[in-house]
């Protein structure tokens, strides 16, 4: 390697490893807020941008949209989401429905679906609009971190490349298999479901209203969530089908015309005609909590400290709080001109939201278990309790809050 | 050093005992830690206001250009925050081994604060003088306390600030600080304060005017024991901060 004289390190409050849409958001919420910040990503930001490499899509709930809108991303994606106005539950062959309908709660939509590709255009627009501000933001993409050492008064960083940097705290934001939060030797506990999230995008006759469908089948949840109409594709929606991972090598490997076939057969006809658009996605599901959400300097937020079942559409809007909550603190001890890498702002942020992840992390996998199933006398079970459900309105209406994530204690982000 | 010391040398050696313990939010200072973020927050907003900076909070460094003498620093809890925020910082402390720990822990924290083992009465006699002083949790451990307020009155720059913090001396502090907090909560050390050294608002107000300075605000720093949170009320009959300022 050839020797040259080495820069001085970049210093900065907090080092983000990992610039997805979590990483990427709360660099957002510290930089606008002159926490002076880097991002670091190993891939380059137009890759993860193109339709091939992410094909999913989120559903953004309401407090999640709080936080896009407090870190400015909001307005860079506004016009390409579509909002959810109702959601209609269904079981197997059953016919009893549970159907959210956002009027019951107030006039707001119960959330908003957008491809994860413009989410993440939006982030980076957001960014690019920081940095032109001048605020203290580098953001470092491709690059790759090659050590970390957390010390007791502050961290340092080694790049590939050879760069340096010097970090109060280390944020891993770098996703379920987070070299960064295997490097500090901190554990994860996994659950593996035996079942592949198939993704893809489709285009469709008929409209969808506003309204997503999830459909429980014996292999697990199948659902229809709405994205906005393509000037060239038309009404579109985005699947998420469950299926026995055993199973989805086949089914995503199946001709155009068979795949196609297996697909109406699933969604009925409801939306007329349906064709699939774009290319297909396998995602295996597992349920992973990682053992602590922190180590000197060192906190763990979004996937690298928890993953899990998308049934309930909690994952990025976990993360969301995560790093809504994270940025409070962060915010609050700089603004004091305290340590932000310091004990206190960890165990703040780790008290605030482990006990929360683990609730909802309890609740999906049991939810997934629940419906994941076809035993004549559970489905029974269910089939009344999800009645039950529609005709408590109150009971309904809580249910209805936490899928919008309005409940717990709420960073100010979220209160928008 | 001076022919008077202010401070007592029992005072001294009790909390250079302590020291190797400041800085561990978890540790014998937890309550110190708790209460920071309250007493950091009103010293930045009202110093903002008195010098004008306001509008700079958000900023990196809003306090950047003006000086700030921190007498009886400890570990450095008030020190380095403050450094960050902008002040050219030193911060002196009768106790050896505090401005050691606190030195060492600057270094490693990357903040550049000047710590000195001296007396303000050393410095005093320097002739120096700052922008702002800052006697927090101080006067409650001061032998002679017109005295001390002489010396730190006179290095406040004329247009300048002083902030003092302590704990009152009535019925419920006796009660609270002394049984509540240190034996009951744990929160410090046994023996850490002595209740009739503890300083009433009208006490304070008097010895500053003496020291030529001209008290301002009095707040009062409430903790709620069944939220473990400190907060700003406007009762003194606990801990209490008072600006003041010299014209």
């Amino acid at each position: 390697m050839p020797q040259t004289h080495p820069a001085p390190p970049l210093d900065v409050d907090v080092l983000i490893v990992g610039g997805g849409l979590v990483g990427g958001t709360l660099a957002a919420a510290l930089a606008q807020d002159g926490v002076s910040t880097a991002l670091i990503d190993t891939e380059d930001p137009a890759t993860l941008t193109a339709p091939a490499h992410d094909g999913r899509a989120s559903a953004i709930a309401l407090a999640g949209q709080k936080v896009f809108a407090g870190t400015g991303i909001w307005p860079h994606m506004a016009g390409h989401t579509q909002p959810i106005e109702d959601i209609r539950v269904s079981d197997g062959p059953s016919l009893l429905f549970l159907h959210y309908d956002h009027r019951q709660i107030g006039t707001e939509p119960l959330g908003h679906m957008a491809e994860n590709r413009i989410i993440r255009e939006a982030i980076h627009a957001r960014l690019k609009e920081l940095e032109a501000a001048g605020k203290p933001l580098a953001w470092l993409a491709p690059a790759r971190v090659a050590e970390i050492r957390r010390e007791a008064g502050g961290a340092r960083a080694r790049l590939d490349d050879g760069r340096t940097l010097t970090a109060r705290l280390v944020v891993a934001a770098d996703g379920r298999g987070s070299p960064t939060r295997t490097a500090a030797g901190i554990g994860v506990r996994k659950y593996d479901y035996h079942q592949t999230g198939i993704v893809l995008t489709i285009g469709h006759e008929k409209p969808h209203q506003g309204c997503a469908f999830e459909h429980f089948l014996p292999a697990g949840p199948f659902a229809v969530l709405p994205l906005p109409d393509d000037p060239t594709e038309g009404h579109r929606s985005s699947l998420v089908w469950t299926e026995r991972s055993r199973l989805a090598p086949a089914i995503l490997k199946l001709p155009d015309d068979a795949f196609q076939a297996e697909l109406e057969s699933r969604i009925g006809d409801f939306l007329g005609a349906v064709r699939p658009l774009g290319p297909r996605f396998g995602y295996p599901l597992s349920l992973q909590h990682a053992a602590a959400y922190h180590a000197r300097r060192l906190v763990l937020v979004g996937d690298a400290a928890h993953g899990m079942h998308p049934i309930a559409g909690q994952g990025m809007n976990m993360g969301l709080r995560d790093i809504a909550a994270l940025a409070q603190v962060v915010v609050d001890s700089h603004r004091l001109g305290l340590d932000v890498g310091g004990a206190q702002v960890i165990t703040d942020y780790v008290r605030w939201r482990r006990f929360d992840n683990m609730l909802m992390l309890a609740v999906t996998d049991g939810l997934n278990r629940l419906f994941s199933n076809d035993m004549a006398l559970l489905r029974t079970a269910r089939d009344l309790g999800m009645a039950a459900v529609d005709k408590w309105p109150d009971l309904k209406r809580l249910f209805m809050r936490h899928a919008m994530g309005q409940t717990g204690t709420l960073p100010r982000l979220m209160r928008g | 050093m001076s022919a008077i010391s202010t401070a007592s040398p029992e005072e001294t050696a009790k909390f250079a005992a302590m020291a190797d313990s400041w800085w561990d939010p978890e540790g014998k200072f937890k309550p110190l830690h708790k209460f920071n973020p309250l007493r950091i927050g009103y010293v930045r907003d009202r110093l903002a206001e008195h010098f004008g900076r306001t509008d700079r909070l958000e900023g990196e460094t809003p306090f950047e250009g003006l000086r700030l003498l921190d007498v009886g620093c400890g570990g450095g809890l008030i020190a380095e925050p403050m450094a960050r925020l902008g002040f050219d910082v030193t911060a002196i402390d009768a106790g050896e081994k505090n401005v050691k720990i606190a030195a060492l822990h600057a270094e490693q924290s990357g903040v550049k604060v000047d710590y000195r083992h001296c007396l303000p009465e050393d410095l005093a006699e320097e002739g120096k003088t700052y922008d702002v002083v800052l006697i927090l949790e101080v006067v409650e451990h001061v032998a002679d306390l017109a005295h001390f307020l002489q010396s730190v009155g006179r290095m406040v720059r004329p247009g300048g600030a002083l902030i003092a913090a302590t704990l009152n001396r009535t019925a419920k502090s006796l009660v609270m600080a002394k049984f509540g907090a240190e034996y009951v909560v744990r929160w410090l050390p046994r023996g850490t304060h002595d209740w009739r050294k503890f300083v009433k608002p009208s006490e304070l107000t008097d010895h500053m005017r003496h020291a030529g300075l001209t008290p301002g605000e009095v707040k009062g720093m409430t903790y709620h024991p069944f939220a473990d949170s400190w907060e700003m009320t406007g009762d003194l009959s606990m801990n209490y901060i008072m600006f003041a300022t010299k014209p």
